[in-house]
Parts: structure tokens; sequence; C-alpha cells
């Protein structure tokens, strides 16, 4: 393995405030019962702010914004203003990318190559085609003149943090409707960020506020009678229970969770980029990825030259310090969720698979969790059931296509898979079978703004990106 | 000479593409006759027959739900003086025609018009079409009998789906007429599946069934019960369709949501090269 020299980012492009507020009605504010936690750098376990905690009052101060907002400015606005604002907000995230991508890196604990070359160029590219689609509703195929909906609450996850701001925000302000938004509470610094980036565009007060807190912040926000939209990513857990919130209410519902992809190579794959494949489709974000190919389903005849070459890749993945820029596995990004990780990671060996890691030395301070497969791995292993959420692969093996199926979807959950082989007319057999939202072949972990992501059966319903995301934002 | 004896008709479920009567034995008096009184164990034997149904159907090609479709619309028109006699209006019988015949052109169509290729930031062929849910569960209206019915199981079914539908229980006789219209039409046993008796029996048991994905709220006019099958429904995410009760002009133009909200996205990536 070649040594590098270090090659950290500068964090210096990062101007961190001791403490932010709440983002409510265009303006920074003290939560009204004046709590607040931390947000910490997962890779070194500092301090990066003090963040305030909404309370329901806050939430409610911030519904009624948006409502007002909805009511006298955003909703009258005729899309093409609409438009020049998202646009805006676009051109604003490209020319501050660099410094919300070591925000980024700082607070997630992703690798500036990620948070620099996926996360970014992404979100800024979400808002320009959103942004697009504001003048153009009537074209979207939801009728002529389609109607925003309203107050929408946005939770999002700490995996994508901006990513995911940017999934939400954007097609939902094109729309017309108005957002207050609570990011994931290890994460919220990029969101607060893009609030200031809200006032550089002077985008209109009210329009998008934004909560921090946990998750009492989050039900008082999805629970609130006056918001007539509730979207959500993150555990189908707590899909559940918002599903169940919103029972009876009138409130639309879109839920992007979890996942227990199967990446499928079969032994005509060209091992090397199935290799690269599984390996991008695993440790890409630490493994915190909803759509992560978790399960690896590789046809028997080819398994082992498949893991041989696996476990020689793996051992070049270089784990460490989010902002050197060689680095390909970051933090994880809490505490908790690396107790989680290494509590199904013990599971797994408790109930007989095999765990393999390669040699890697680990920080002594944050939160690290080595690359790690699992062979001989069973349908009925919890390791094969249930989302890790971590760099943790599942190993397990098939012979016919048929089986290959059968196996991909024995799982509730249906949000992505990956298919490896040379042969065209088995990947399209293949990818009619297959009970899953997205559908990578000889790729894996691929987006775009304009094509739509979102699940089957346990994974949630709607799709967020291209047209189809549009609908969930609009009265149809 | 005496009077001919008429032979009367027995108004059973419909299950699998047979007319069983319910487990349970029970039926209760209803439109002048006696109709099977469907049990939770019938709501669930239905969705075993609506999931069996599944692979065929959602695999027939789009022409060929299409063709059965159109079928059972001609059954349909044979049988009018039927349906007349039953009580329902004859306009009603005509427009119940109407809207299978317009449902079944959506068969091969739907994909081209919900579906498309993504034009994607990069050298990768995109694109994204709607599949089946797989089985629904249908809370059908309680009135019109014929229309409101149609009006719920065609949008579900041309698709590709399996349902599993709870008919008016204040006026059956047009559901279990239209299972023998289907039941004619080339249509595959099991799905449709027709259960009569109370929604407060079957309805739970269907909102709660952990092999139904998606279920369809439109007959479900008691607020609480609604709030209720919605809870039951979010245990396993089934996609709920719950239209607003001013939604139901059922002479109006349909729209697409009845068949989109019981459909998924599925988005397939390939790299493009030499």
């Amino acid at each position: 393995m070649f040594e590098y020299a270090p090659a950290p980012e500068s964090r210096s492009v990062v101007d961190l405030k001791p403490s932010y507020g709440l983002f409510i009605d265009g303006k920074f504010v003290d939560p009204t019962d004046g709590g607040s936690f931390k947000s910490i750098n997962p890779a070194s376990e500092e301090v990066l702010a003090e963040i305030a905690e909404a309370g329901a009052e806050d939430v409610e101060r911030a519904v009624r914004a948006a409502r007002k907002a909805y009511d006298k400015v955003w909703g009258p606005m005729p899309g093409r203003d609409r438009a020049k604002y998202l646009f805006r907000i676009a051109r604003l995230i490209q020319e501050r990318s660099r410094e919300l991508a070591v925000l980024e890196s700082l607070d997630n604990g992703k690798p500036i190559r990620e948070s620099r070359d996926v996360d970014l160029p992404l979100v800024a590219a979400h808002f320009f085609y959103y942004a697009g689609w504001a003048d153009k509703l009537g074209h979207a195929g939801f009728g002529s003149n389609p109607q925003p909906i309203g107050v929408a609450a946005q939770v999002i996850p700490w995996n994508f943090p901006l990513l995911m701001l940017a999934w939400k925000i954007a097609p939902a302000l094109a729309a017309g409707n108005t957002v207050v938004l609570k990011p994931a509470e290890t994460t919220p610094l990029t969101a607060l960020l893009f609030a200031e980036i809200c006032q550089q565009a002077e985008l209109p007060a009210g329009v998008v506020n934004i909560v921090t807190g946990a998750g009492d912040t989050g039900r008082a926000l999805v629970e609130h009678p006056g918001v007539d939209k509730v979207a959500f990513t993150g555990s189908t857990e707590v899909g559940r229970a918002i599903a169940r919130s919103v029972a009876g209410t009138r409130k639309k519902l879109t839920l992007e969770l979890g996942g227990k992809a199967a990446n499928i190579v079969f032994d005509d794959a060209p091992i090397d980029q199935a290799v690269e494949g599984i390996v991008n489709g695993i440790f890409f974000n630490q493994g915190h990825v909803c759509c992560a190919g978790s399960r690896l389903l590789v046809q028997e005849n080819v398994a082992d030259r498949v893991l041989e070459s696996l476990k020689r890749r793996m051992a070049q993945l270089r784990v460490g310090d989010p902002l050197d820029k060689n680095t390909d596995v970051g933090a994880i990004n809490s505490a908790a969720q690396l107790e989680r990780i290494r509590e199904l990671s013990d599971a797994g060996s408790a109930e007989g698979a095999e765990r393999w890691s390669p040699p890697c030395e680990l920080p002594d301070r944050g939160f690290w969790f080595a690359p790690t497969i699992f062979t001989g791995v069973t349908q009925a292993h919890r390791i094969a059931r249930e989302e890790i959420f971590g760099p943790v692969l599942s190993v397990l093996t098939f012979r016919t296509p048929a089986e290959a199926v059968e196996k991909a979807n024995n799982t509730p959950y249906g949000l992505s898979a990956g298919i490896w082989t040379d042969k065209g007319s088995r990947i399209l057999w293949m990818a009619d079978r297959l009970r899953a939202g997205v559908v990578w072949a000889n790729t894996f972990n691929k987006f775009d703004p304009t094509s739509p992501f979102g699940g089957y059966k346990e994974s949630g319903y709607g799709r967020e990106g291209g047209r189809h995301g549009l609908e969930g934002y609009l009265n149809v | 000479m005496s009077e001919r004896v008429a032979v009367r008709k027995t108004y059973k479920l419909f299950i699998g593409g047979k007319f069983p009567r319910s487990e349970s034995g029970r039926s209760y008096l209803v439109q002048s006759s006696n109709v099977s009184l469907a049990s939770r164990k019938d709501a669930r034997d239905a969705v075993v027959a609506a999931r069996a149904a599944v692979k065929g159907w959602a695999g027939a090609t789009a022409y060929n739900r299409g063709q059965i479709l159109y079928r059972a619309a001609e059954m349909l028109e044979g049988r009018r003086e039927q349906f007349v006699a039953l009580g329902i209006p004859g306009d009603e019988v005509d427009a119940a025609v109407d809207r299978w015949v317009w449902y079944a052109g959506w068969a091969d169509k739907l994909a081209q018009v919900y579906g498309g290729a993504n034009p994607v930031a990069g050298p990768y062929f995109n694109i994204s079409a709607p599949e089946p849910t797989g089985v629904v569960a249908v809370v059908a209206p309680e009135r019109p009998a014929l229309l409101g019915l149609v009006s719920v199981i065609a949008p579900a079914i041309v698709t590709g789906n399996t349902v599993v539908v709870a008919a008016s229980p204040s006026e059956p006789l047009a559901a279990v007429t239209l299972a023998e219209v289907l039941a004619t039409s080339d249509l595959p046993g099991g799905v449709v599946n027709i259960l009569t008796g109370a929604i407060t029996e079957t309805a739970p048991t269907l909102a709660s069934h952990m092999d139904v994905n998606a279920i369809d709220l439109t007959g479900v006019t008691d607020a609480s019960l609604a709030s209720e099958l919605e809870v039951k429904a979010a245990e396993n995410l089934k996609r709920v369709l719950r239209p607003a009760p001013a939604d139901h002009d059922w002479s109006a133009d349909p729209g697409l949501t009845r068949m989109t909200t019981l459909l998924e996205t599925k988005t397939v990536w390939h790299p493009k090269g030499v």
C-alpha cells in the first residue's frame, strides 16, 4: 500500500459561531424556553457549536410564520418569480460550496472527497432542477393548474444533511409550498448555514423556517394541526409512528425509510468492476446510506474469487480524518450509531457468521468502525435482515437467477438493488422482478435530481427527484 | 297450467374465481335476499387468493390486461337488464360500462404517461416505469352500488394489482352480480375478490393484514373507523388512498390519482459505454 502524506482540507473557510438560534420568519431567534444541545465533530468529539432546541411553542411560531408566508407571499407569487429565488439559492450554494462541504464533513464525519464531489454538486443541481419547474407546473402531468398543498413539515436524517434538505425544500418551494424543516440533532450546521443563504438570496421571510432539535421537536412539528404536508426521511420505525400520527388527518404524507438492498453479482460480471461497485455500495458514506448494498448476493461458483478481490480492495481503503482528501471512509456519525453497528456486528458473530476486517488503524478519539464483511451469512441472521446503517457487508450466495430474485426480495424493505452481469437480457429480467424503487445495473449508488428515488414496501412511499418528486407537494 | 316457479339465485362471496359461502356459515338479509356475511377468516382467505394471483396478473402484458378489462365491459353491457332488475338505473349501468372501457384503455398507456427516460447528468441510461404495488384492499362506496364499485375496482386492477373488495353492505347484490361478470371475462381467478357483509368486520382485518400492500378507504364514511384503519395500515406502511368526500363525484373525469396511488415507480440505471 502506498504511503500518502496527509492532505487536509483547511477548516479556515468555515466561520463557526459559538451558538446558533432557530431560523423563524427570516430571522435567527432564541428558543422560547431557552433549551440547547451541542453538535460535535464525530471524528474528534470536539464541540462545534451550541444549538437551540425548539420546543412546542417555537414550532408553533415557525408554522405560523410559514402559514403567513404561504398566504401572503409565496402562494400568490408567480411561478416565474419563485423560480428566480430558487435559481439564486442554487447559485449561492455553488459559490459557497467549499465552505458547505467542509462544514458538512466537520459535522457529519463524512470524507471531504464525498461532501465536495457528491453531496454539494447534487445539492446545487437539485435546486437548479426544481427551480426550472416552478413556472412549468401545468406541464408536469398533474392537470393544467395544479395547486400547492400549503405548509410542509419536513424532518430529515443525519447521513446526507444538506442533500436531504435540498431533496425536501427544492420541490416544496418550486410547487409553491412553504416549509418548516427539522434537521437531525447530530448534523444541524449546514441547514443553519443554508438559512443564511436564504437571507442572502433575500428569500421572503417565513418561506423557509429551520427548527433544530431532536425527536420531541420533530414530533411536535409533524403533529402540528397547522401543517398540511409531512415529509420524512429516516428509519422505518419512526416512519411507522409518523404514519400513525397523521391517520385521520388530511395531511399528505411521503416517507423515505430504511433499506436492506441486495447487490447481486453473477458469474459473468467483470469482477474488478463489480468489486468497485460492492465497495462503493456498502462503504460509501461509512454505509450510512438507506440504499446501501448491504447484502452481497454472489453466484456460488465465483464467490471465492469475488471475496478474494474484495478483501484485497478493502485493504486499500483509507479510514481516518474526514477532512483529509485521501480519506475513503470517515467517522461514524455518533456514539449511538456506533453502538448500534457494534451490537448488530456482535450478533452476526454470535449467530455464526464469519467476520473479517482488513488491518486498519483507527484514531484514538472519535467514533470509528473498520470496514467489515461477514461471510457464511444465512437469510435468518439478523445481519441479513436488519438495517445496520454502517460499513458492514453481509455476504450470501446463490446458484440460479430465480434464487437470486427470491433472496433479494426476501425482506420487508424495497428501496434499492444492484445487478452485476454482462448479459443485457438478464439485467432486464432481473430488474423486472426485483421489488425495489431503484435498480442499479453494473453501477451502484448513483443519484441525480432528474431521477425519482424512493421505496417499495416498508421502505416508504412517494418519490423524490424528477417530475415524480413534484407530486408529493401538489394537491393531486 | 300453473305458473312456473322461479329458480332463485344464492348470493355468495367471490374468492379466487370461485363462489364460496362464508366459512362462518352466516348470512344476512338485505335487498330481500340472504347474502353471505363474510368473516375475518374469509377476508384472510381472499388475501391469500389475491396474493396468489399477483404474479400472473402483474406479469401479463399490458395489452392482455387491457383486452381482458375490455371483455369485462362487454360482459357488463350484455347483462345490462340484470342490473336494472336489481334496481340500478340504466344510466348508471351505461356509465359503469363506459368507465370499464375508459380504464381498459389505460393498461398500455399509463407507463408512457407516468414514466419515462430521465436525463441524468452522466453517461447512464436511466428510466422510470410504474409497477403494481401488489394486493390492494378496497372498501367500496356504499352507493352508487355499481358505478361506485366499478370506479374503485378498475383503476386498481388495470395496472396489475389484485384486489380484495369489501362491497357495499346495504346494496351488495350489484357486487355479487359484477363478480359473475368478471368470472366470465377471462379475468384470472383471484384478481378480484369480493366480500359481502359488515365493513366493521372485514376492513380492520384487511387494514392490519401484513400481506396487503395498499388500502383504498373510499367507502369508509365513519371518520373514527377511517382513522382506525389508517393506524392499522401503518404497521406495514400500506399505501393509503383516502379521497376527500368532495371528490366522490362519480360522473366526473376520474383522473389518474386512483391508479397512481396504487403504483410503485421503479427507476433503473445502466452505464453507457463501448
